[in-house]
């Protein structure tokens, strides 16, 4: 049970591990984020008229491919690292 | 051959291929060898059943209708994934250490592993899914007589259709779902069928969408150009809903049982979900890609009042393309056949786990502790439980005559399942959540849920018109679709929005104001903190790895040589060359039997469980534990205590010996010695005698003394037979005490008078006369001849200077105690043990006795209930007389 004492600063490298999972933890708050913009777009009704489907369609689905390429890219990263043993056994915890 | 003909041999085939799938890879993991089986591609691809026949048929229909909307239900499960490492990692950690057999399984043991709440998420699942099961045989009849419409020879009946559907599906569930029961409920077969199916519904789906596109609509451009100019080719879309919708696919997709299955329970390795991560979110991508462009497309070249759910179907058919139609007829086949199989065993664990098997183990009182029958109940009860299930579906696709209701019910089971997410999401994050909150919670979100979606969205008239518009029984504030008379809100937003809410509400404020038992706090503290408590992620390594990460253990526990030897042999027994076994369930069994009678049962069953299943430790198996490390703790203190008195009582057996041989040698010497006493007295009595009888002329003078040498070696014998006689009788206990009262002070100025007489040189000895006036009840004489003994003692044997003598009298607790301590070297502490034995003598040169006087004394002693002791640390010799007054007081 007992936790190991973890280094108040870490080296480079485990620094910026720590940093790529923040980032990996932010990824889906971007996500929410993106995908609310839609709901500013002016509607159908409004003057001026609204926003064509096909736009819509293609940032939605953008959007989307974005998260998945950033998620895809950040769990690569991530095995690398593990493949050289550098994940520490408890995960880059609440540093 | 006609279409129709032609697809349900398509369709027998495909289920005859599912089931070699399903049976060949039940064999390959039994054998161990199913590497690709458990790959993080397997596991992505089978948690496709989220996407059902609902999202197949249903989200082309859905665009149809509302746009871009469809997209919702298939981002809020995205966004989960991305972002996998708040919560899914969690989920999965915990299913894995807790052995976590489905989601009511999860929320009852979080909560003190209490059975109603089991029961009550068991209720509430069932309550979703059926539902949504008759929707899924709801599509597969609809793309069957959609088929039919383009055949005209058929004679198609819907019942029949559904019925031998239903029954198919059911029976396919029971052979994989119960084909076993393991302990991680993980079904290999299944989930690797389930993969198949995945492969074929996105393919069809890509193969319709990709015709759609580059065939019909003649490219990509094009077709931006044809959404555009279709009925829903501009954006609008209701904000409530788009974000509701959204929160609702991403908590349905951790809470429904199914989900739950795929994702948790048949998990192989944590790692998979860093690829499913991405590669998930991917699939479902993919799947959407085209739903718009179908749906433009439908929309425009289909005739008006066609159902636009079927378009993924009849569009290829009114093109002329029966193959491709074909191929997507299977895609919805499988979408449909895969969801109804997971969800019907997901529930039939649920159902069996936590409602049948309490009430057999209550009909069936404390009788059912036999294993083996226990498990033939737990199948039989999921197999009767799929078969009620899918009847249910069944029965409740019947009773709603499958028609367009049944289209909304997809997101109503949503919403009835996110009501678990409160009691999941406070449960894997905060400790404070109690039982209670969470029974609470549950039952104010399940109560809102069927009033304000279900049961308005069963249609039917189950409530009547006018309770809709008015509230029942005229309150209008209880309106189902205007609660607390909020109006204006889409159905699905409004009681989302409620039900949810309160639910929150309820499971905080309950949470916060009750105490949890001592095994919710446990579980709160194993479940919230998971990641201090279980092993980081141990992965599938390959079954020889197992076998030697086995050995090794083994060898730690067995010894080297017994390890090696148990492996060959169960090596030969398989036929396989070398040294190691495959880890086959009968070798772990046999190897953690083995292991059992060196560590025990329960350390045995966790030290293999750890390497063989992965999994890790439960509470029950650390109690377990800790129950026998406990026994065998008190095992080796008994040992100890054993041992220790085994060496006390050698080291007393050691003394005494000593003391023994010690005692024979001191009789040997005194025996010479007595002989020599008696011999020289004898001999002088003998000589002078015949001097007195043999001589003449004898002055009357020399006559006298002669006869007085005589006179005193004669009282010498009769003092040391004396002392023989009074021994033994004191010994023997023939003695008859003179109880008298008497003062300390008289005997020892009696003993003091007479010990000192006789010698020229007495010695000094000093009283204290005022303590000494202590009253007596006891053998004076003998107490007086005890003293005589000590001071005449100390008389002859000090060899100080000035030879003094101490006697100091104090009365401590009831005994009366008299220390006689001289001023001499004492007692050597080589003899002081023996100092009282018989014959003792402190050396043969000062004998002036028969060395019987201490032994007397300590025999008198205790005939006067008192004793006598030598004091080893007062520089001189010390002797303690030490003698109970409560006789005295007895007497006063």
């Amino acid at each position: 049970m007992s936790r190991r004492p973890q280094p108040v600063f870490l080296e480079r490298q485990g620094y910026r591990r720590r940093r790529l999972a923040d980032a990996a933890r932010l990824l889906p708050i971007l996500g929410a984020a993106l995908l609310a913009v839609p709901l500013l777009w002016p509607r159908a009704d409004a003057p001026g008229g609204g926003v064509p489907m096909s736009t819509a369609f293609l940032y939605v689905f953008g959007v989307w491919a974005g998260l998945i390429a950033l998620a895809a890219g950040f769990g690569l990263r991530a095995r690398r690292r593990v493949g050289r043993g550098e994940d520490s056994p408890h995960g880059p915890g609440p540093a | 051959m006609s279409l129709l003909n032609l697809v349900v041999a398509v369709c027998l085939a495909y289920v005859a291929v599912l089931f070699l799938v399903a049976f060949a890879a039940d064999r390959l993991a039994a054998r161990g060898r199913a590497t690709w089986l458990k790959s993080p591609l397997v596991y992505t691809l089978s948690l496709s059943i989220y996407c059902t026949g609902w999202t197949f048929y249903g989200a082309v229909g859905y665009a149809a209708r509302s746009g871009l909307e469809f997209v919702t239900i298939y981002l809020g499960p995205t966004l989960v994934m991305v972002g996998w490492w708040w919560g899914l990692r969690k989920l999965v950690r915990i299913g894995r250490s807790q052995r976590i057999t489905s989601i009511a399984d999860l929320i009852s043991s979080r909560y003190g592993k209490s059975n109603l709440l089991a029961i009550g998420v068991t209720i509430l699942c069932v309550i979703s899914i059926t539902p949504y099961i008759s929707l899924q045989l709801q599509s597969i009849t609809l793309s069957f007589s959609a088929l039919a419409d383009f055949d005209p020879e058929s004679q198609y009946s819907e019942g029949g259709v559904v019925f031998w559907m239903t029954a198919g599906l059911a029976v396919f569930a029971i052979l994989f779902g119960t084909r076993n029961l393991d302990a991680n409920e993980r079904h290999h077969g299944v989930v690797t069928a389930i993969a198949l199916e995945a492969v074929i519904k996105l393919l069809a789906l890509l193969a319709v969408g990709v015709f759609v596109v580059w065939s019909l609509s003649g490219g990509v451009e094009e077709t931006l150009a044809r959404i555009d100019a279709s009925p829903i080719g501009t954006w609008q879309v209701d904000g409530g809903r788009w974000a509701s919708i959204t929160f609702l696919a991403a908590a349905a997709f951790v809470c429904l049982p199914r989900m739950f299955q795929v994702m948790v329970v048949e998990n192989d390795d944590e790692r998979h979900l860093r690829t499913a991560a991405w590669a998930f979110p991917l699939y479902l991508l993919l799947i959407s890609l085209f739903v718009l462009p179908i749906a433009a497309v439908g929309l425009d070249l289909m005739p008006a009042g066609t159902n636009p759910d079927q378009f993924v179907l009849t569009l290829p058919l009114s093109q002329d393309r029966p193959m491709l139609a074909l191929l997507s007829f299977l895609g919805g086949f499988s979408s449909a056949t895969s969801m109804v199989i997971v969800a019907a065993m997901a529930l039939s664990t649920m159902v069996s786990n936590h409602i049948v098997m309490p009430v057999w183990l209550l009909f069936k009182g404390s009788g059912a502790s036999v294993s083996g029958d226990v498990r033939h109940v737990v199948l039989m009860a999921r197999r009767v439980s799929i078969g009620g299930i899918m009847a249910l579906g069944y029965a409740y696709y019947q009773l709603s005559g499958g028609g367009a209701a049944l289209a909304s019910i997809g997101l109503i089971a949503f919403a009835g399942i996110a009501q678990i997410l409160p009691a999941l999401v406070g449960g894997l994050f905060w400790r404070g959540a109690t039982r209670l909150g969470t029974l609470a919670g549950l039952s104010v979100g399940f109560a809102l849920w069927l009033w304000t979606s279900f049961l308005p969205g069963l249609g039917g008239g189950l409530i009547p018109e006018e309770v809709m518009l008015h509230g029942p029984l005229g309150l209008a504030w209880l309106r189902p679709e205007a609660l607390f008379g909020i109006t204006g809100l889409p159905p699905i937003v409004h009681s989302t929005l409620w039900s949810l809410s309160l639910n929150a509400a309820a499971f905080c404020i309950v949470s916060l104001f009750t105490f949890p038992t001592p095994m919710e706090r446990l579980q709160g503290a194993q479940f919230v903190n998971v990641f201090d408590h279980s092993a980081g992620p141990s992965g599938w390594t390959g079954s020889v790895a197992k076998s030697e990460d086995l050995m090794i253990m083994s060898q730690r526990i067995l010894g080297a040589r017994e390890a090696r030897s148990l492996f060959a042999q169960a090596a030969a027994e398989q036929e396989l060359p070398g040294q190691l076994p495959e880890p086959t369930p009968g070798f772990v069994e046999r190897l953690e039997r083995v292991l059992s009678g060196s560590v025990g049962a329960a350390a045995a069953h966790a030290m293999v469980g750890q390497i063989v299943g992965g999994s890790a430790v439960s509470v029950e198996d650390l109690l377990a534990v800790a129950d026998e490390t406990a026994q065998m703790l008190e095992h080796s203190s008994q040992l100890e205590a054993k041992s220790a008195e085994l060496s006390r009582t050698a080291r007393q057996l050691r003394e005494a010996n000593e003391k023994l041989t010690q005692i024979s040698l001191q009789k040997d010497a005194f025996l010479s010695q007595v002989s020599h006493e008696l011999r020289t007295p004898m001999t002088s009595v003998r000589a002078f005698s015949e001097i007195l009888r043999d001589t003449e002329g004898l002055g009357a003078e020399e006559q006298k003394r002669y006869a007085t040498i005589i006179h005193d070696e004669a009282l010498r014998l009769t003092r040391l037979l004396d002392d023989l006689l009074d021994l033994s009788v004191l010994e023997s206990g023939a003695v008859s005490l003179n109880m008298r009262e008497g003062s300390l002070a008289d005997v020892l100025d009696r003993a003091v008078a007479v010990a000192g007489a006789g010698f020229d040189a007495p010695l000094s000895v000093n009283r204290d006369r005022a303590v000494e006036a202590i009253a007596l009840h006891t053998d004076l004489d003998r107490l007086a001849q005890v003293f005589i003994n000590l001071i005449a003692n100390a008389q002859k044997y000090c060899d100080a200077e000035a030879p003094a003598l101490d006697i100091l009298a104090r009365v401590r607790a009831d005994r009366l105690e008299v220390d006689f301590i001289d001023n001499g070297s004492g007692v050597p502490a080589d003899v002081q043990a023996i100092v009282f034995e018989k014959f003792f003598r402190v050396s043969a040169e000062k004998a002036g006795g028969a060395g019987l006087g201490l032994a007397i004394c300590r025999e008198i002693m205790q005939r006067l209930g008192g004793d006598i002791s030598y004091l080893a640390d007062h520089g001189g010799g010390a002797f303690r007389v030490s003698l109970p007054l409560a006789q005295r007081m007895a007497a006063e």
